[in-house]
């Protein structure tokens, strides 16, 4: 996953969007130094993004985390422009994508980028193959062949069987996997995902991050990944960006985030977070050279990972791609490790602890 | 009494001579014009008189089958023509449907663009509610007479005046489902590049088919119900035996020929609704709402 493909498929420089009447005497007022509360008390505009940068690397699951307002949604439909920017630049692959034509634009949607939506966005009069075909369709693929497509992504994503549905006969789980081959099969690099979990059951979703996850594994896209939901962010992400009120608050690794939050708003989400899950062995590990040990994991390992090994083991080895020890790991650094990141405020939390008991 | 504040004689007398010089200036071009609704209204009814009426009666009930694959619906159909057919107005009634058919085709090749373009511009819509207000509201008498006028008496009027109070809730449903198509299945199409028309073809259309066809119901029962009033200036039909009835004082006639429009609007009204159901179990549009 941290392969050294530092390709920049998305790049956002400073896209501003505000929402209102008249967005760039807003945009001038802002600039001026006008705060968003202000503006939008006395003008009636609302700033949907602040000055967002931000670049996506080719081949990574990038997650934009942030609650509902923080303009998230807003983001990422700046990507295929089905929102336009007030200020900023956008490009994929280096292709300006706001100096695209109504027909580049099409083009441009047709062929590059495929979307998946929080609403799923079905067809409802169309069976479950006709929706998965749907962009191959639009883009003028013929039948036979925009079928057999299809059918082989319907497989893929576990929905054999249900090709001739309708997308009202399926569950809320079942119909996302519609939605997430729909925007497969048309092959693109770049995959648009708006909260694309969010409306599902939380055993459903887990596994449809899975599935993402390993999907992604042999498929190698650049996935622009929206949630508001902190586990799940690091679940999937090889990226984290954290955003509130439309502005980018910390970008990271997302252990970098749940080790080094960049201020409260973030280290609040971080408190509640499975850090077992967020911590990978690599940043904790004794560096080095060492004995073998009689177990081991890959350095992609997570603390929650190992956690069970020590049952058994005093010391984990902890290894490279290449199967060489790189360092190893004991019960005591990973429960330190935890710890320390998990402190709130022992003062408060031990007298609590002691009544309990 | 309302003070006079201005002399409105030649306001008055302006309208009129306005008219008068349509008429006499315009006339025949205007009749030209009309012409291909009068080939269209004279060839359905031909092909109604001239088709047998047991041919008819089974191609209506076989339909009504089809709509509901239920008894209940065709031996209503069948009851309500042998009625027809027994009380001896079987001819009035194909006229009557020939004009009911003729208007409902015109007013869905008018009013469903209308409805489209209403849909996608406020200011268009703007534009044509008052309009359709107007045409819904004003007594149909207002005007059917400048319309005799110009056309003459006979079926140009008459089909006129049934399409122009016939059209608005066309219109208005179109415009109507339209816009309540989902906008997030909206925006998924948008996402995947799609132009306007494959939008308006490909989703839009078929996921407001329900309301659209409920508005084409609307629109047969209105032209129904503008029968009558068509027969007075030389339609013929159900609503000639009507007037006629009345003009004769043979109440019998009147309430015959009167339940012989209500019979056709059930036949018509039962049809096309049973059509609308299957299309919306079809297109899931209660499923896509929520």
């Amino acid at each position: 996953m941290t392969t050294m493909q530092t390709d920049t498929a998305i790049a956002m420089t400073g896209v501003t969007k505000i929402f209102g009447p008249a967005p760039m005497q807003a945009f001038t007022a802002l600039q001026g130094g006008m705060s968003k509360a202000e503006l939008q008390a006395e003008t009636g505009h609302v700033v949907g993004l602040d000055g967002v940068s931000m670049q996506v690397a080719r081949g990574q699951i990038h997650v934009v985390m942030g609650l509902s307002g923080s303009g998230k949604s807003t983001l990422i439909r700046h990507v295929n422009r089905l929102i336009e920017p007030t200020a900023g630049d956008i490009s994929v692959y280096g292709t300006n994508v706001l100096a695209m034509s109504l027909g580049e634009l099409r083009e441009y949607r047709r062929t590059r980028v495929a979307m998946v939506f929080q609403k799923f966005g079905l067809l409802p009069h169309r069976s479950v193959v006709d929706n998965v075909a749907y962009g191959l369709e639009v883009r003028g693929v013929a039948r036979a062949e925009r079928e057999a497509e299809a059918r082989k992504w319907i497989e893929i994503v576990g929905l054999s069987g249900y090709e001739n549905a309708r997308p009202r006969q399926l569950s809320g789980g079942q119909q996302q996997r519609v939605g997430l081959a729909r925007a497969l099969a048309l092959d693109t690099d770049i995959i648009l995902m708006d909260e694309a979990f969010s409306a599902l059951d939380p055993l459903i979703r887990s596994g449809m991050q899975d599935q993402l996850v390993s999907l992604q594994k042999t498929l190698n896209k650049t996935i622009l990944f929206i949630t508001h939901d902190f586990d799940e962010a690091l679940k999937i992400g090889d990226r984290v960006t954290v955003l509130k009120d439309g502005a980018v608050q910390q970008e990271g690794a997302p252990e970098e985030i749940v080790l080094n939050p960049a201020n409260e708003h973030i280290e609040e989400f971080v408190r509640d977070v499975n850090k077992a899950r967020a911590i990978r062995v690599r940043t904790i590990m004794d560096v080095g050279e060492s004995e073998p040990c009689s177990i081991a994991v890959p350095a992609e390992a997570r603390c929650e990972d190992v956690l069970p090994l020590f049952a058994e083991h005093q010391w984990v080895g902890v290894l490279d791609a290449s199967g060489g020890q790189i360092g190893r790991i004991t019960a005591r650094r990973v429960i330190g490790a935890l710890a320390r990141h998990g402190a709130r405020s022992p003062s408060v939390a031990s007298p609590v602890l002691e009544a309990a008991s | 009494m309302f003070p006079e504040l201005i002399d409105t004689r030649p306001l008055r007398r302006g309208v009129d001579d306005a008219l008068g010089w349509v008429v006499t200036n315009w006339g025949s071009a205007f009749e030209a014009a009309a012409r291909p609704l009068l080939l269209l209204l004279n060839a359905i009814e031909a092909l109604l008189v001239a088709t047998p009426w047991w041919l008819i009666i089974t191609l209506l009930t076989g339909i009504a089958w089809l709509a509901t694959r239920r008894w209940p619906l065709p031996a209503t159909v069948l009851v309500s023509l042998l009625f027809l057919g027994v009380m001896d107005l079987w001819r009035d009634a194909m006229s009557t449907t020939a004009l009911m058919i003729a208007a409902t085709l015109t007013a869905i090749v008018i009013s469903i663009p209308v409805g489209v373009w209403m849909s996608r511009s406020a200011r268009v819509r703007q534009f044509f509610t008052p309009v359709l207000d107007l045409m819904q509201t004003l007594p149909s008498f207002v005007y059917l007479i400048p319309t005799v006028m110009i056309f003459g008496p006979g079926k140009i009027p008459a089909l006129i005046a049934t399409i122009v109070y016939a059209a608005p809730p066309l219109v208005r449903l179109t415009d109507l489902g339209l816009r309540s198509v989902d906008p997030a299945v909206m925006e998924a199409s948008r996402a995947f590049g799609t132009s306007p028309t494959q939008r308006l073809l490909g989703v839009q259309i078929p996921l407001a088919l329900p309301t659209i066809l409920a508005g084409i119901n609307q629109t047969t029962m209105m032209a129904l119900a503008m029968v009558v009033i068509a027969s007075m200036i030389g339609a013929g039909g159900l609503g000639y035996q009507v007037l006629q009835g009345i003009g004769r004082l043979e109440v019998s006639r009147g309430l015959f020929a009167g339940l012989g429009i209500v019979v056709l609007a059930i036949v018509f009204d039962r049809i096309t609704q049973a059509f609308g159901r299957r299309l919306q179990a079809r297109v899931g549009v209660s499923e896509a709402r929520t």
